[in-house]
């Protein structure tokens, strides 16, 4: 198969029959989601309750918008045969960086936005230049520069700290009838990575860089440039992250991209929406699904009140199961 | 052998350190002491080392060596008599589920990385599940011998990580270990040239699992039931593998290298606890190192021309 | 590069969505309101950092008049039934709750912080008994947030819509809880329990005496048992966690007054391996240890253990009311005390509750006593066939389903 087709099959390609709908693992995710809400009715109707109430449905939404905002940038990290680690602590750097800079005050809200932009880009370059560069396999790079920010966020602060201006906190919780600002933000992220992803020449790089980086360095891309672009792209999406965060806090939290597990939930979310961990094939609108899949999963869960450590299990089986069946079909295709 | 000699030469370095800061480290018992802790991660990483030559990764270890050390509990539940029939049942139950993540990372094509990490949160959930959320039952004083007790001054872990390492090195000189370095190394090479791939990669994904349940022995004889006794031992390991050189991708590296990693990983962290650096910059440091450690080698083994870092976690 | 025509639609789409907000936009924030509580770090921190006893710095979550109230609130005899410290109020101000006042049966909610710890495990266990004892009660709605404050925020969000009557809050941490707090303070009667809220709007705040008496506690035995200069090893699990913070700051402000000398003051992550590592690295260094103090007593068998396996007999120490515990205390004959955070205040939300929706009056603060265990009444309080990390003041001896559901066995 060519570099060509290979690279823009995500994005564009023209699909006839249900058949071919169901081999783009971004259409089983949407599927699967439909299904999962349809059973999670069944079930909680039968529970007698009601599934998808206003509350719920932006529960739902509150719920997915920090997770989806990250697992669009680790999409991007993924797709270019990279990834990160690093997200959970900077999540935790940035929603602290946000709330100082704040300290209560409106008018001290673009400073911070600015300085939040600023470190994410930082951290993002450290990451590119450290795989590029050093030759640093990304698993350790990106753990080795999270860890170096947690010491140093450890090493600072032990609570939360910073204040959050009652202006930007609208942020977190204003919502346009049952969609959430925080989830119109998410949406804006995804429709822009959407349309670098599929309309541009560096989503175009992205993806050839991810199928095959020899084939693509060999074709004429500066390899390493897409690669250092993907993680200043995915620690951005980080730090948009920790303001939305820090916008629902109230305040900065040094633990809170570690409690929520971003840097392994986002990564999970990805390869559920179809995105291949070897990079160069998926995309945006799998990662959306997969992220929506898994709140809609744990609002079912709350709905059930199922006890936490059967929702790890049914998580864990999940993703296994959900990757099993992208690589079925992966593999039929081939065949 | 020669590969190595850099992270022994660390090694000695570090020693040399903690011997400067804290002179009862040069005699035996000091010296037996600081083996015994470094003990778990060190068989933890020689399993490691097997999965990651092979080019896949195990995330699963850590919750694995915490479900084990609660299994253990809640079975034995301070019975002497059935000290021996659990130990045999955690031997087992590690080689179970590192077939379980070999067969669903080969057969099922998923990558490994996804599968330990379904593996991790299927296990963490499960056992809990299963105990109602906090450990019940108790260790016998006979399960709890082989990491608290010893032959007088020489602790039980120290042979047991002698024989454990030895059985690696003896593995990786075997015909297994050639296979499994060509399979991390080109896997369709590696099949076209006769090597049962699926196979080698499987058994490499037992001897994980194996490495946890002797790790979890060690570690919940040391220090009895905990919830969380395995709490990040699968970065750990990791960690402790790369900084012995062994490339993650597969195909490079000593089994050797990968447990003086694992001391050296042990060292730093008593040498930085004896220059009294805050609990929380250890982090900082530990990041610089592996980076540092990584990046080291990659500039002074630049034998393959292009990086294999595309196809590194791809594993599929 | 991004074609222009291209920017312009990523433009409209983000335009569009601007419209959207200015168009209609609602918000489930609650108005400013000034928080009332005292910030947890303020200046009163004494600044009584007597380096000379090893101590250190004093922490910033230290607040003198919390701590001379807590420690007075130890000699004070609680009012209520005497067989029920979960129903016990010391120095109690009542408020009245006739507002609340309705009619059974009764929807309760609650959002729990998490329940990844042993003590939050037993805890969860004794409030699910609590409330299968009314049947009153006709429905019991829990979402456990696992730890995380984000989900906690939302939780609480999705409970106001299940028509609750009264909401019970377990914040997972203080002040990026609070707002989620006010807002629900709004629309039902909530109670807060464990760790606080930095507001007043919650009917009752339920919560033992406090961290500055547990500390305290252990480092006045100490001083009691260990001889003047004897070096003492203090274990904590982290730094930064408020509850945990004022309990070692009441040890440091009791340890500068002794003459005992603070050796070391180690964090432990609360992992086993690591606090015994650590006891035995600092009986090589020393010698000897003549006294423990630790923050949490979870890992306290595993610092005993350093001791056993070096052959040195165990100095005074101080544990918690965890099972394992107790049973070596007992077995050994230590020379112990175990000040509790006692599990017994998660029934107290419930009793609350009811008390709130049935228009009887509250305390505003409750103030549940805090008792510790002591060589004389061990024998009480510590029950056979227990798992090892159950904690003994779980009030759950009288609850259905006991032991069985709290993993012990009937003997």
């Amino acid at each position: 198969m060519d570099l060509l087709t290979r690279a823009r099959r995500p994005a564009r390609r023209s699909y006839g029959g249900l058949a071919s709908h169901l081999r783009d693992p971004a259409r089983v995710v949407f599927l699967a989601l439909f299904g999962l809400v349809a059973a999670g009715w069944a079930l909680v109707a039968f529970d007698g309750g009601q599934f998808l109430t206003l509350e719920s449905v932006v529960g739902i939404q509150q719920r997915s918008a920090a997770l989806g905002i990250v697992a669009i940038g680790q999409t991007l990290a993924i797709l270019a045969g990279s990834l990160d680690l690093s997200v959970a602590y900077l999540i935790s750097l940035t929603s602290l960086v946000a709330a100082e800079i704040m300290a209560g005050q409106d008018r001290n809200a673009g400073p911070a936005i600015a300085a939040v932009l600023a470190i994410s880009a930082l951290v993002g370059l450290v990451n590119g230049l450290v795989i590029t560069r050093l030759q640093v396999h990304a698993f350790i790079a990106t753990l080795g520069v999270g860890l170096i920010i947690k010491g140093v966020v450890d090493h600072l602060y032990d609570g939360p700290a910073g204040k959050v201006p009652e202006s930007f906190q609208l942020l977190g919780y204003s919502r346009v009838g049952p969609i959430p600002v925080s989830a119109m933000l998410w949406a804006g992220v995804a429709v822009v990575a959407w349309f670098l992803l599929s309309r541009t020449r560096l989503g175009y790089r992205i993806y050839a860089v991810g199928g095959n980086e020899e084939v693509a360095r060999l074709s004429g891309i500066r390899t390493s440039r897409v690669i250092v672009i993907t993680h200043v792209l995915c620690s951005f999406c980080a730090g948009i992250a920790g303001l939305l965060l820090a916008a629902r806090l109230g305040a900065g939290a040094p633990t809170v991209g570690t409690d929520g597990g971003y840097e392994l939930e986002s990564i999970a979310a990805v390869v559920l929406g179809g995105t291949a961990l070897a990079g160069g094939r998926g995309g945006v609108a799998g990662t959306v699904g997969g992220v929506l899949l898994l709140a809609v999963l744990d609002t079912l869960f709350n709905q059930l009140e199922v006890n936490s450590f059967a929702k790890d299990v049914v998580r864990g089986a999940v993703i296994v199961i959900a990757v099993a069946v992208y690589a079925r079909r992966g593999t039929r295709r081939v065949a | 052998m020669k590969r190595a000699l850099p992270i022994l030469a660390v090694l000695v370095v570090l020693l040399a350190a903690i011997a400067i800061a804290n002179p009862f480290f040069l005699e035996p018992a000091g010296f037996l002491a600081f083996l015994k802790r470094a003990a778990p991660l060190v068989i933890l990483a020689a399993g490691q080392y097997f999965v990651v030559v092979s080019g896949e990764f195990d995330l699963s270890v850590g919750s694995l060596v915490t479900a084990e050390v609660v299994i253990a509990a809640r079975l034995i539940d301070g019975d002497e008599s059935a000290t021996w029939p659990v130990l045999a049942l955690l031997i087992v139950a590690g080689l179970l589920v590192g077939l379980v993540n070999g067969v669903l990372t080969t057969k099922l094509r998923v990558p490994s990385f996804i599968v330990t990490l379904g593996m991790l949160l299927v296990l963490s959930g499960a056992v809990f599940l299963w105990t109602g959320g906090a450990p019940r039952g108790a260790l016998s004083e006979g399960f709890r011998t082989f990491g608290r007790g010893g032959l007088g001054t020489l602790p039980w872990s120290v042979p047991i990580l002698l024989v454990a390492g030895a059985a690696a090195i003896w593995l990786m000189r075997a015909d297994f270990g050639r296979t499994l370095k060509a399979t991390g190394d080109n896997e369709r090479a590696a099949a076209l040239s006769g090597v049962r791939v699926d196979r080698v990669k499987i058994f490499a994904f037992m001897l994980s699992g194996l490495s946890a349940a002797v790790a979890a022995i060690l570690l919940g004889g040391f220090a009895g039931v905990s919830a969380q006794v395995g709490q990040g031992l699968e970065f750990s390991a990791i960690t402790a593998v790369v900084l012995g050189g062994v490339v993650l991708g597969g195909g490079r590296g000593s089994v050797l290298a990968a447990m003086a990693g694992a001391v050296t990983l042990e060292a730093l962290f008593t040498l930085l606890n004896l220059y009294g650096v805050s609990g929380a910059l250890e982090s900082t440091v530990q990041g610089v190192i592996i980076i540092a450690a990584v990046a080291a080698g990659a500039i002074r083994l630049p034998r393959k021309p292009t990086p294999r870092r595309g196809d590194a976690h791809a594993a599929s | 590069m991004p074609r222009p025509k291209a920017a312009v639609a990523v433009l409209t789409v983000l335009t569009v969505l601007g419209a959207l907000v200015a168009a209609g936009c609602t918000t489930d924030k609650p108005t400013a309101t000034t928080s009332s509580a005292a910030p947890a770090a303020s200046d009163q921190a004494s600044g009584t950092g007597d380096q000379a006893s090893g101590t250190g710095a004093q922490s910033k979550f230290f607040v003198q008049a919390d701590f001379d109230a807590q420690l007075a609130m130890r000699s004070q005899t609680p009012e209520g039934p005497a067989n029920k410290p979960w129903e016990q109020a010391i120095a109690p101000k009542m408020i009245d709750t006739a507002r609340y006042k309705k009619d059974g049966p009764y929807h309760l909610c609650f959002s729990n912080a998490a329940v990844n710890n042993p003590w939050r495990q037993v805890g969860w266990k004794t409030m699910q008994a609590e409330v299968g004892l009314h049947e009153e009660i006709e429905k019991f709605t829990a979402l456990d947030a696992e730890g995380k404050d984000d989900k906690q925020i939302s939780d609480i969000a999705e409970l106001q819509a299940k028509g609750c009557d009264a909401l019970i809050v377990s914040p997972n941490t203080t002040a990026t809880l609070t707002p989620a707090v006010k807002a629900a303070c709004g629309k039902v009667p909530v109670i807060v329990f464990d760790r606080g809220v930095e507001t007043d709007c919650p009917v009752t705040f339920i919560k033992p005496i406090g961290g500055y008496a547990f500390g305290a506690d252990a480092a006045e035995f100490l001083a009691e048992k260990v001889p003047a200069g004897g070096k003492v090893l203090a274990l904590r699990i982290l730094p930064g966690v408020d509850v945990l913070e004022t309990r070692w700051s009441a040890a440091k402000v009791v340890f500068d007054r002794s003459r005992l000398q603070v050796v070391g003051v180690e964090f432990t992550d609360g992992d086993a391996a690591k606090t015994k590592s650590i006891v035995s690295d600092y009986l090589q260094r020393h010698g000897t240890i003549d006294g423990v103090w630790m923050d949490a007593g979870a890992t306290a068998v595993a610092a005993i253990e350093a001791f056993e396996d070096a052959g040195l007999p165990v100095p005074p120490i101080n544990g918690e009311d965890q099972q394992d515990f107790l049973q070596k205390w007992k077995d050994t004959g230590l020379t112990a005390v175990a000040p509790t955070y006692p599990t017994y205040q998660w029934r107290t939300p419930v009793i609350a509750a009811l008390k709130i929706l049935k228009g009887e009056e509250v305390p505003e603060m409750w103030n549940l006593p805090q008792p510790k265990v002591t060589s004389e009444n061990l024998p009480a309080y510590l029950k056979p066939n227990m798992p090892p990390l159950h904690y003994a003041l779980c009030g759950c001896e009288d609850l259905p389903g006991f032991p069985e559901n709290w993993g012990g066995k009937r003997s």
